[in-house]
């Protein structure tokens, strides 16, 4: 039952996926659905790790960021094939995520939040410092993104190669999410206690979810970097993981759908309040404090309840 | 080489008296409700943006202060009542979420209720430097560390000789058990989300002469004040204290020799370091879970 319902979200979202550009008028709103679908891969991955093993992350952007500097440098500096550069990318913040995961997937809660926020602010300021190698504030131009002859141009290839990514992505969460190591993680954010009372190795679980959301964020900032034309260090900083934790729980925590919408929702919407620039950070606080308060859950968790009480 | 090393080491007490005054402000919030208040540095920003504007609109500096810090324990208060009281059986991961929301929220409204710039509030008592061994020390500097001791022995005082700060211990102890001993918890709550945010306004008015204040400066001061508290193990008041003490010269001393681009760094490498080795801080108690 749970798996066929599986299958017909990913294929629901496939065709909504395929039939979304044609709506679209002109390349401007490509642009954004494309820039939601980066978030959107991000978030999926970082849902597994807050909404499912119920561990938060304050330094998300900083995978992300690393994984866009190490393409950007690696392409423009050393000359590697961008998808190399995009590999070298996921192997070095999957191994920083490991060894950094153990030793802290053992702390809870608050102790967490700190380690993984101070994680991301070392990785900002070392983009930000480093000139040299990452241009510093002004950023780094990491050219278009080939493969064999053929190149990525324009929006539009881009929202297909993005659009193909986030399908696996959430392909490869609702697997996980469905298989043992699923049901270890649910155990896990009900008591973790209770949880390695009946033999769930905790930690284990925890790194290994740490380590495929890092690198999933990883893999979406090396392709970021070559869709923007320069990459600068604000895509790494403090504030961007804010924004994608607010995301993920504005959407709805342990709802990979959630997970999208909030993603989509979130990238979208300031692109239409552009006249409210400076009301931003009012805004995002507001939703975030608003969303936790009235609707801990999330809005599609919230949404879904409300429509099944309705039909019984 | 010594006064260069006095100078550094003078900065570094200054600035760490502000974090430890922040990380006090995390440990009583946290203490009185389990909470991590991580829009504790918005206070430090909004009480020395009140009082710089009183200032500027004419208000005698002395009053304006006593306004600039009751402003900002109103704001605490209705942070309390209004985002964290609702949300008051909720788990540690919401909590988080709901007061980093603040703290933008705060800062958001920071920036339209005031502007963008920087501003400076004049020195205390003059600008005439005291030489020290061949360092050099601002007036200023001495009411920062004054201001602070007498604020952290008045805490002291608050804590273990006034019935109400006895509640406050109480009940971080055991709220149930202080709730059936006829403690109003909920108004032990709000008097800590106040005394917070006293304490967060009187550190930023007083260190605002010295390095000038922006809507957009609470947040790394808060997030170093609460390396501070997690450092001296959360919730252990006299541990907060020597974690800023310890950030602030660590941070000064790591602009002075290695390098001034990492400063802000210095206290995320050493919270980190603690968190991995000393999970429960320097002077925390090993915690137990019940399930």
């Amino acid at each position: 039952m749970k798996g066929v319902s599986r299958w017909a979200g990913l294929g629901a979202l496939a065709v909504f996926l395929a039939v979304l550009p044609q709506a679209l008028p002109n390349n401007y709103y490509v642009d954004i659905a494309v820039l939601a679908g980066f978030n959107a891969i991000i978030c999926v991955g970082l849902n597994l790790l807050i909404g499912y093993a119920g561990q938060i992350s304050l330094g998300h952007a900083g995978f992300f960021g690393l994984g866009a500097y190490c393409s950007a440098v690696l392409v423009t500096h050393h000359g590697w094939p961008p998808v190399l550069a995009l590999l070298a990318g996921a192997i070095l913040v999957g191994l920083i995520a490991f060894a950094i995961a153990r030793p802290i997937l053992k702390l809870k809660g608050h102790y967490l939040a700190m380690a993984t926020l101070g994680i991301g602010i070392i990785i900002s300021i070392v983009i930000n410092t480093e000139a040299g190698i990452t241009g510093g504030p002004d950023g780094i131009a990491a050219g278009p993104f080939t493969l064999g002859g053929f190149t990525l141009q324009g929006e539009r290839d881009w929202y297909w190669v993005v659009a193909g990514l986030l399908l696996l992505t959430i392909w490869l969460a609702t697997n996980l999410v469905d298989s043992p190591v699923g049901r270890a993680l649910r155990a896990l954010h009900g008591s973790e206690v209770g949880a390695e009372v009946v033999g769930v190795d905790t930690t284990r679980y925890k790194v290994m979810v740490f380590v495929v959301s890092a690198v999933i964020a990883s893999v979406a900032g090396s392709l970021f970097a070559h869709y923007v034309p320069q990459l600068t260090p604000t895509k790494a900083d403090f504030f961007k993981s804010i924004e994608l934790v607010t995301m993920v729980v504005f959407g709805g925590m342990a709802s990979t759908f959630g997970a999208l919408v909030g993603a989509a929702f979130l990238t979208t919407l300031p692109q239409f309040l552009t006249v409210f620039e400076d009301y931003e950070p009012i805004i995002l606080g507001g939703i975030m404090m608003g969303t936790m308060i009235f609707m801990p859950r999330g809005l599609v968790p919230t949404i879904a309840a409300f429509i099944q009480r309705r039909r019984s | 080489m010594l006064s260069a090393f006095l100078q550094f080491l003078i900065s570094g007490v200054t600035v760490g008296a502000i974090y430890a005054l922040c990380g006090l402000g995390f440990s009583i919030i946290y203490n009185a409700s389990h909470v991590i208040n991580f829009a504790q540095g918005e206070f430090i920003m909004i009480g020395a943006m009140s009082a710089v504007s009183l200032v500027d609109a004419g208000v005698p500096m002395p009053l304006a202060i006593v306004l600039a810090i009751l402003i900002t324990m109103a704001v605490g208060v209705l942070l309390e009542k209004l985002a964290v009281e609702p949300a008051k059986r909720a788990s540690v991961t919401t909590l988080i979420i709901i007061t980093i929301g603040a703290s933008i929220f705060l800062r958001g409204l920071a920036q339209e209720v005031w502007d963008k710039n920087f501003h400076k509030l004049e020195p205390f008592t003059g600008e005439v430097p005291i030489n020290l061994l061949g360092a050099v020390l601002m007036p200023q500097t001495l009411w920062v560390l004054g201001v602070a001791v007498i604020v952290i022995l008045l805490l002291a005082w608050f804590f273990n000789r006034t019935l109400e700060g006895k509640a406050m211990l109480a009940t971080s102890f055991n709220p149930l058990a202080a709730q059936l001993m006829g403690i109003n918890t909920k108004r032990v709550l709000m008097i800590s989300f106040a005394l917070s945010a006293a304490l967060g306004a009187i550190g930023g008015i007083v260190i605002t002469p010295i390095t000038f204040t922006a809507y957009d400066n609470g947040i790394m001061l808060g997030l170093k004040g609460f390396s501070a508290a997690v450092l001296g193990g959360l919730g252990n008041g006299m541990g907060a204290v020597v974690g800023g003490l310890v950030v602030g010269i660590a941070e000064s001393m790591a602009a002075g020799y290695l390098s001034s681009a990492y400063k802000d760094a210095v206290a995320f490498v050493i919270i980190l370091a603690v968190l991995i080795f000393l999970p429960n801080g320097l002077f925390g108690r090993k915690g137990t879970e019940r399930v």
